[in-house]
Parts: C-alpha cells; sequence; structure tokens
C-alpha cells in the first residue's frame, strides 16, 4: 500500500526520526493558520509548499513550491490545491490534489552548504535481507546513480537474526562523510529509519533527499514509504492511512469484489484465474494484435459472482472492444464457469463486445458445450492457440 | 527417481482439519500420495480423513516417521508453521499459504539456513512427481508420469505447460511450483539444479514472470553448468507496467531488470529454447528434444 509523504514523516516522527515541521492543509480556509503554525514552529518565515499525491517528480510538475513569506505561500496553496498535477509518474491526466503539506524551508543559509543525501531501506530478493542502500547524491533517481555512478552507493545488509547494529549505522553514516554533529544525528536517524521500517511491516522506505542542514542537523526533507499489504492485518492505524481517492476507482471497486484487478490503457479485456496465467493472457493478447485493458485475476473461486462482477468491471471501461476469458480449471470446474459466464451475460443483459471463452481441464468439453448452446454471442475455445487465433480474428 | 517427492515419501498436513487442508488432503490422499497424518494444535489425539491428528510437529514426526510437509496454515501463523517443521527434522517443507507479511518470511527463511531442510514456497501450488506423490493443490488428472521437468513460479500457468506437455504425448517427471513471493524458499536456479542433476529427468521448463532475478541467474547458471539437457523458458509479464504489482506479490517491475524482456534476453544468450507465447510451450519442447535425438 501506498502513503502520502505527510503520512510517511508520521509514521517517522513517531520513531525518532527527525523530519521539517509541518502540517496538512486539506482545505484553502485552514491555509493561513496552518501556515502561519509551521512559521510560528520553526521560526521562520520561510516555508514550502508541497502537493500530496501518490506519485513522484511533484517538484517537476510544480507541484512543490518555496515561500518567502505567508502571502507567497498563501498563493501557491491556492494554485496547488486541486489542481490537477501531471508528473512524470503520473501519465498525462495527472493526479488531483487534495491534500498539501506546508513545511519549513530547511534550506536555510548557515556556516555549510546544506546537503543532500539518498537513504532508503528495502528487500534485498537475492539474498532475502533488508538492506540499507544510501549515496552521497541525494535529490536524484537512485536507479539512475545506480546505473551511472555505482561507486557512490554503499549497501549494508541487515542479518535478521539480530537486526541492524550500530556498526553498520555508524559503517553508513562515515561513508556518508557525516562527521561530528551531523555523524551522531545521521546513525541516530539510521537507526531510527530501520526501526520505523521493521515496526511498520514497511516493503520500501526512500529517504530522498535526507538532508544535512547548514548547522548540521540529520532530517527527512522528502519520505516515500510503501506497507506491506500482506501485513496490514496486524496494524490497524496504518490500515486506515489509505487513501482511495488515489486509487483508480475500477481497481477500489474490483478490491471490493475480491477481485485482483489493474487497469491498463489497452483494448482487450481479459479475465483469468491465477495471476501468472493472467499476465501471459496479456501476453497473448499483445502477441494476437491487441493491447491488454487490465490485469485481472479472479482467483481461485471463478463462480458466476465473481465473473459477473468481473465482466461489470471491464464493461466500464470504454475502450474494451473484446474480452478474453481464460479459465484454466484444476479445483474449479470448466462448465460451472461456463454456467457462471452464461448467466453473469444474461444478468447485465446484452454485451456489445464480442467475447472469446477459453475453458481448459476439469470439464473443459462439457464447458465448452454449454457456452456455444448458450445461442450468445460468445466465442468458445479450449486450446490456448485456438483462443489467440480468434482474438486476432475479432481485432483484425 | 525424481526429485523432492516420490512414492515413499511420508507426508504430514499442517492445517490439516482446516477447510483447505482437508480439502486438499483428500484430494492427495485420493491421487495416492502416501499422507500419514497431520497436525492442528489441540486438535491431536482426533482422526480426521482416516489419519491420526497430532498437536506438534515433532509429535507427528516421532510417530509417524514423516518427512515432507505440506503447510496449509494461515498466513499470520505460516512462518511459525514452517520453522515448527524444520525445527521437527522435516526434510522437504511445501508451503502453499498465499499472503505471508514479507518480514516473517525473511525471519523463517533465515530460521531454515543452516538445517538440513528444503522449502517450497510459499505462495504456490507445491510439487508433484505424476504416478507418485502430488503434494499441492494442482489437478492431478493433467499430469502424466514422465521425462520432463517443470519449474513455476505461478499455478495456473503451470498446468497450463503441464498439459501441453501431455497432449504432445509427452509426460513429467517432477513439476515444483516455487511460488510468486518474493522471498521465497528454493529459487528458480535451485529448482532446475535439482532437475538438471535429476538422472530421470531429460528436459525442463523453466516458467518464469517479472520481478526479481532468479531466471536470470538460473539462465547464467544452465549455461555455466554447460546445458546439459534443453530448457524451455517463458516469462509471463510482457505486457505489464513498471511499479504495479500483477498479483503476486513479487511480481513488480521496479528496475529495467525486473522486466520480461530483459529476463527474456539474457535466456536466450544464455542457450534456452524461449518462447514468445504461452500457448507454443509444448510445441517448443518437442522441437527440442527433436533437435537432441537427432
Amino acid at each position: 500500500m501506498n502513503i502520502h509523504e505527510y503520512q510517511g514523516k508520521g509514521i517517522l516522527r513517531k520513531y525518532g526520526v527527525a523530519t521539517p515541521a509541518g502540517h496538512v492543509i486539506e482545505n484553502l480556509s485552514q491555509a493561513k493558520d496552518i501556515i502561519k503554525k509551521v512559521q510560528s514552529e520553526s521560526g521562520s518565515e520561510k516555508v514550502v509548499v508541497k502537493a500530496q499525491i501518490h506519485a513522484g517528480g511533484r517538484g517537476k510538475g510544480g507541484g512543490v513550491k518555496l515561500a518567502d513569506n505567508l502571502e507567497q505561500a498563501l498563493e501557491h496553496a491556492d494554485n496547488i490545491l486541486g489542481m490537477q498535477l501531471v508528473t512524470p509518474q503520473t501519465g498525462e491526466e495527472g493526479k488531483k490534489v487534495h491534500k498539501l503539506l506546508v513545511e519549513e524551508n530547511v534550506y536555510y543559509p548557515g556556516e555549510e552548504e546544506p546537503k543532500e543525501f539518498y537513504m532508503g531501506i528495502l528487500l534485498d530478493r537475492n539474498t532475502s535481507k533488508l538492506v540499507i542502500m544510501a549515496s552521497t547524491e541525494g535529490g536524484m533517481d537512485i536507479e539512475e546513480v545506480a546505473e551511472k555512478t555505482p561507486e557512490k552507493i554503499v549497501k549494508e545488509w541487515i542479518d535478521p537474526r539480530v537486526g541492524l547494529q550500530a556498526f553498520q549505522a555508524r559503517k553508513v553514516a562515515f561513508a556518508l562523510g557525516l562527521k561530528g554533529k551531523s555523524l551522531k544525528e545521521g546513525v541516530k536517524f539510521i537507526y531510527a529509519l530501520y526501526k520505523a521500517y521493521t515496526d511498520s511491516d514497511a516493503t520500501m522506505v526512500e529517504i530522498n533527499p535526507m538532508l544535512k542542514t547548514s548547522d548540521s542537523r540529520i532530517l527527512a526533507a522528502d519520505c516515500k514509504i510503501d506497507l506491506d499489504d500482506n501485513a496490514l492485518y496486524r496494524h490497524a492505524d496504518l490500515a486506515e492511512m489509505r487513501d482511495i481517492t488515489e486509487e483508480d476507482p475500477f481497481e477500489v471497486e474490483a478490491k471490493e469484489s475480491d477481485l485482483n484487478y489493474v487497469k491498463l490503457d489497452g483494448n482487450v479485456g481479459c479475465m483469468v484465474n491465477g495471476a501468472g496465467l493472467a499476465m501471459a493472457t496479456m501476453d497473448i493478447i499483445k502477441l494476437s494484435g491487441g493491447e491488454p485493458a487490465n490485469f485481472l485475476d479472479v482467483g481461485g473461486g471463478a463462480n458466476p459472482k465473481t465473473v459477473e462482477a468481473g465482466f461489470r468491471i471491464i464493461l466500464k471501461d470504454p475502450n474494451v472492444k473484446a474480452i478474453l476469458i481464460n479459465i484454466f480449471g484444476g479445483i474449479v470446474r470448466c462448465d460451472r464457469v461456463a454456467k457462471g459466464v452464461v448467466e453473469a451475460y444474461k444478468n447485465i443483459g446484452d454485451i456489445p463486445v464480442p467475447i472469446i471463452v477459453r475453458l481448459q481441464g476439469t470439464n473443459a468439453e462439457e464447458g465448452a458445450k454449454i457456452i456455444d448452446e448458450s445461442g450468445l454471442k460468445v466465442t468458445s475455445a479450449i486450446v490456448l492457440k485456438d483462443a489467440a487465433d480468434k482474438v486476432k480474428e475479432v481485432m483484425a | 527417481m525424481s526429485v523432492l517427492v516420490n512414492k515413499d515419501s511420508k507426508i504430514i498436513v499442517q492445517g490439516f482439519t482446516g477447510s483447505e487442508g482437508s480439502f486438499h488432503a483428500g484430494q492427495m490422499i485420493e491421487y495416492g500420495s502416501n499422507v500419514v497424518g497431520g497436525v492442528t494444535p489441540g486438535k491431536g489425539g482426533m482422526t480426521h480423513l482416516e489419519r491420526p491428528v497430532f498437536n506438534t510437529v515433532k509429535e507427528a514426526v516421532k510417530a509417524t516417521g514423516a518427512d515432507v510437509s505440506i503447510i496449509f496454515v494461515p498466513p499470520a501463523f505460516a512462518s511459525d508453521a514452517i520453522m515448527e517443521a524444520a525445527d521437527a527434522g522435516i526434510k522437504v517443507i511445501i508451503a502453499i499459504t498465499e499472503g505471508i507479511p514479507t518480514l516473517d518470511m525473511v525471519k523463517a527463511k533465515q530460521y531454515i539456513q543452516g538445517k538440513d531442510v528444503r522449502l517450497v514456497g510459499p505462495n504456490c501450488p507445491g510439487v508433484i512427481t505424476p504416478g507418485e506423490a502430488k503434494v499441492g493443490i494442482m489437478p492431478g488428472f493433467i499430469h502424466n508420469p514422465g521425462r520432463i521437468g517443470i519449474v513455476s513460479r505461478s499455478g495456473t500457468l503451470t498446468y497450463e505447460a503441464v498439459d501441453q506437455i501431455t497432449k504432445a504425448g509427452l509426460g513429467q517427471s517432477t513439476c515444483i511450483g516455487i511460488g510468486g513471493d518474493p522471498v521465497i524458499g528454493t529459487t528458480t536456479k535451485e529448482a532446475v539444479e535439482l532437475l538438471m542433476n535429476d538422472p530421470d529427468t531429460d528436459a525442463i521448463i523453466m516458467i518464469g514472470e517479472i520481478g526479481g532475478s532468479m531466471e536470470a541467474e538460473a539462465a547464467n547458471w544452465i549455461k555455466a553448468d554447460g546445458n546439459r539437457k534443453p530448457v524451455v523458458g517463458f516469462i509471463a509479464g510482457q505486457t505489464a507496467p513498471k511499479g504495479r504489482r500483477m498479483g503476486h506479490a513479487g511480481a513488480i517491475i521496479g528496475g529495467k531488470d525486473d522486466t520480461a524482456e530483459a529476463k527474456m534476453r539474457i535466456m536466450r544468450e544464455c542457450g534456452l529454447h524461449v518462447v514468445e507465447s504461452p500457448a507454443e510451450i509444448g510445441a517448443t519442447m518437442v522441437k527440442a528434444l527433436e533437435s537432441v535425438t537427432s
């Protein structure tokens, strides 16, 4: 599950990770009070106004603005709140900004130049261990750093039996060139960040940039946290952070019907049992000359109810020109799935696009017979190649 | 011969009396798998499916000599069940459970390291040696005893490959579903290695998907090992977008090495027979075998 920057920083603060003073604005009427509050907490007029959406690159799209005073901050808040923010990660249509984070500007001048670092924790799938990744190249895309200057990334793997050790946090902090006060704060920062990660069952924590201020404080200037969906059952407080306005409405609806659905941009909808076969079916659509309109795994219990829910969600997408249903019946019998398809079809009424139903496995022949004898505009197939060819015919 | 499970395997079921455990244990017994009992804490002493129920895996091992365990325990308790099985001396643990928190698996995987045990899964369909033992949730009837080994990260897509092999007049030695999670017990490379060293396996099907680098690791190993047996490979998710989880917790494109395209390229470079369409797996295997014998 993705959460907003302000929510992530809330988690970090709970574990003692230093963050800039900041508060959230949800509607413009609060703006003046909140900005003043941030100014009084930080003791500075200068603030930064940041759009809260689930996508990176907000600054590039004009969603992050610096203000020297209250008037400027109000103007930015007025401009950004409610805007359709387009960033390199949102796609062309962008995302509507429902919330703003107002924070103290921590890039204030002083003894030293402020310096940005990268600090992240994630699972290393090769070793099945958590790894701390840090770099002196803060504020940049870490993948780009890894590709161009891999020597600028330090990694520290954590033994799950004992967790992060003090020497490891020191090693990382020294590798970033921290000294004196910033070294001490950096070690504490890394330690607290690790605790925040493990206690919240995160799957990724990325602090980019982690900032060394001009007076040698270490702060999380930005923060991206992803949480493990499978562990939310033991974190009721974190589960509440879900913001469905950030999710695709089709996907929200699918989730309510216990369907695993991901909206895509293509023109052929698909409904499949099993995630691997669903991805493979999308690939077949592409090879047959179409583009997949979605990923949809109906899971092990493909019954009339789930099939109908799947149909309804796929049909909401106006780009869909055909639907391919691909079910490999193991435990679930194909004749029952076929009956489900026919029933769902009749419940929905006239479905305006051609449907190809490929049923294979237990009772596949009976299933195909039910489809063929239903009198509906549905084509059946048993062999996968046959189904692919039929998609090709429809798309031609 | 075969790998991991065979007719002599003594199998216990953890989560035996639950609905999933009961249903699939019943199916396994019907297939002819040697299920010797089960474990449900608090229900020890009962008889279920005409087999004894034990409170702990330790008791079950002592009473039955079990060496294989299949786990249907709910996600919140599944990593504990894995560690219990390893502690009790089980040699092959097959974890079916889907939805185990990642950090639980990080700990469990570390716990079993150094012990004489192999974990397969979690979030997998299990392992089957056709005609001998079905230790999983796959439909038994699509399989046919034979000499093709199959390794896969997914369930129904494996059945698809199995079905194509059976319909091509061939059969399977052992099919290993390694699971779709980011932390799993047996990697693609480890499963391929088992089959490569199995005298009863002539060729291998390796089915992967987006996310992680297991398939690249396996492909590099196959090449370094001298391409001893033909390997047909497929990667699901050629059309998957970056950054979106496609059903499986582990099926997500983070970096450029995670893509199907990158994996297929490495597999081709390492001498595997890579298919673009999952509909071509069976036909490609038949051709690969012909090229070996001719």
